[in-house]
């Protein structure tokens, strides 16, 4: 039985969970294009590595993000939605700054 | 004992190879082929014998054949959906049932009938959907009850006292099986004695473009210059196409399958039940070939999982509760690269001269001769044939998708 640390429950069997995809910035309804839309909607990068996913916790119905290897399916990390956020704000501007 | 076997064992026959000796690097080819699964080989072939374009050389990382080609379970069948599915699979099968006698090799090719399971309303709607555009396009298909699914599988468990009672099923009465190994070795030998390079254990590792417009490929042991270029890489199409700079609308998840050990000749026809996630047939050595749903999320790795296997007995013991006491005796998983609407992904890419040949999911082994033989065509005359057209990659951002739903493992 795989486990997932899931931020509110604890660790879970992964049974209990599922995933939703990867974390994307959704272009804007009004002003994105078609090609970027299609690009939301179709063109995955698919990456082989560590990426950030949704994913839902089936049985309390509650969203967090994991950040998970896809060559290995290793969870490395998972955060509640306020947290990622929070860390998402951080980062951004880190990379402001520099 | 035939006198060639004797010669054999007592070390006097000459020792024929079935491939050639690896080759050394020629510095270019007319049409460079990345990935020697059956499609790349297929395609090879299909160059050099419809468009006697015979400079191409297979180039892949390991072995021939060793990838996708190997690891799927070896059903072939045109009972597709969509009017764009049906047609392209259709000349795929008519294809594979020549197969054996255009390539000179058994490729085991056997014609068993392959039903579709229905345990709900929703599913038998579908099967009668199915059948419909099946009769329209001319593929052998209808939707048989509970008293002729008694006749054509009386193994199948029709039992009332189970989760999911068998209410009736789509019968597609050409659906079969092949050897899939024989498939790719038919076409490598073939495409081979037609003057075609087999270069293995030649890991391309970036493809070359000068003003948009491929000219060769940097590889593990040389650059080597070519006009055209086909990717047929299927598990690892999207991080080949990133390091062109183009991306594919696909997703790669494992597919897991198993074997049972060999039994007496007990399953004729291949069942599937698209609701249950299964499916088996008996091959011609006696093992059972069993498969389920994708997995759950992106992977790239071919590991096996026990919730798989836990899954996948739970539904095959409710349909065949004989199998209780059988052995599995390997268990394996391909990389299938899932596309959004459950079909291909063939033709131009953004590149000039570079191909493309992907989004297989759980449906490339039967497509294998059709898309080899249409993309040499796509290839020899830079157009895109009729068939190929609804599976463009631009499809995508003309937000005009196919929405195959006949496919294997998923959900609908």
């Amino acid at each position: 039985m795989k486990l997932m640390p899931c931020p509110v429950h604890g660790e879970r069997n992964i049974a209990e969970f599922v995933c939703k995809g990867p974390v994307l910035s959704m272009p804007s309804a009004t002003h994105g294009s078609p090609q970027l839309w299609a690009r939301y909607l179709f063109l995955a990068e698919n990456k082989a590595g560590i990426i950030d996913e949704w994913w839902l916790h089936t049985a309390s119905g509650m969203w967090f993000v994991a950040r998970r290897d896809t060559t290995c399916d290793e969870i490395l990390q998972t955060w509640s939605i306020e947290a990622y956020r929070k860390e998402r704000r951080k980062k951004q501007k880190t990379t402001a700054q520099r | 004992m035939p006198l060639a076997l004797l010669k054999y064992a007592l070390g006097l026959g000459e020792r024929r190879r079935h491939f050639p000796a690896p080759q050394p690097l020629k510095k270019r080819y007319d049409v460079l082929v990345i990935g020697a699964g059956g499609h790349g080989l297929a395609c090879a072939y299909h160059l050099a014998k419809d468009h006697a374009i015979t400079k191409v050389a297979v180039l892949d990382k390991g072995y021939l054949g060793g990838g996708n080609t190997a690891r799927n379970t070896t059903i072939v069948r045109a009972n597709y959906l969509t009017e764009e599915g049906t047609a392209f699979y259709k000349e795929s099968l008519k294809l594979f049932e020549n197969l054996s006698s255009e390539l000179d090799i058994n490729t085991m090719y056997s014609k068993r009938g392959h039903l579709t399971l229905a345990h709900t309303d929703a599913a038998l709607r579908t099967a009668r959907w199915r059948a419909g555009v099946n009769k329209h396009l001319g593929v052998r298909s209808e939707v048989v009850g509970r008293a002729e699914l008694r006749k054509l599988c009386p193994q199948l468990n029709l039992s009332c006292e189970v989760r999911f009672p068998v209410l009736g099923a789509l019968y597609h009465a050409p659906g079969a099986i092949a050897r899939h190994d024989a498939v790719a070795w038919g076409y490598a030998r073939a495409a081979y004695r037609r003057g075609v390079d087999i270069l293995q254990n030649t890991e391309v590792t970036g493809v070359v473009v000068e003003k948009g417009r491929v000219v060769g490929v940097k590889t593990s042991r040389g650059t080597i210059a070519a006009d055209k270029v086909l990717q047929a890489v299927a598990g690892h199409s999207s991080l080949l196409a990133n390091k062109l700079g183009f991306r594919l609308p696909i997703r790669t998840v494992p597919l897991q399958a198993c074997v049972s050990q060999p039994y007496q000749p007990f399953l004729d026809p291949i069942v599937v039940s698209g609701s249950l996630h299964v499916y088996i047939s008996q091959s011609a050595r006696g093992e059972f070939v069993m498969g389920g749903a994708t997995d759950p999320c992106e992977l790239y790795n071919t590991r096996s999982t026990l919730e798989f296997k836990e899954q996948l007995m739970m539904h095959i013991l409710e349909l065949f509760p004989q199998l209780a006491g059988a052995n599995l005796l390997r268990q394996w998983a391909g990389l299938a690269d899932m596309t959004p609407d459950f079909s291909p992904v063939m033709g131009k890419t953004p590149i000039r001269n570079y191909y493309i040949d992907a989004g297989w999911g759980t449906w490339g082994f039967k497509a294998t001769p059709v898309c080899g033989k249409r993309m040499a065509e796509c290839i020899a005359t830079d157009t895109t044939p009729a068939l190929l057209k609804p599976f463009a990659l631009s499809r995508f951002e003309n937000f005009a998708l196919v929405g195959e739903k006949g496919a294997a493992s998923v959900g609908h």
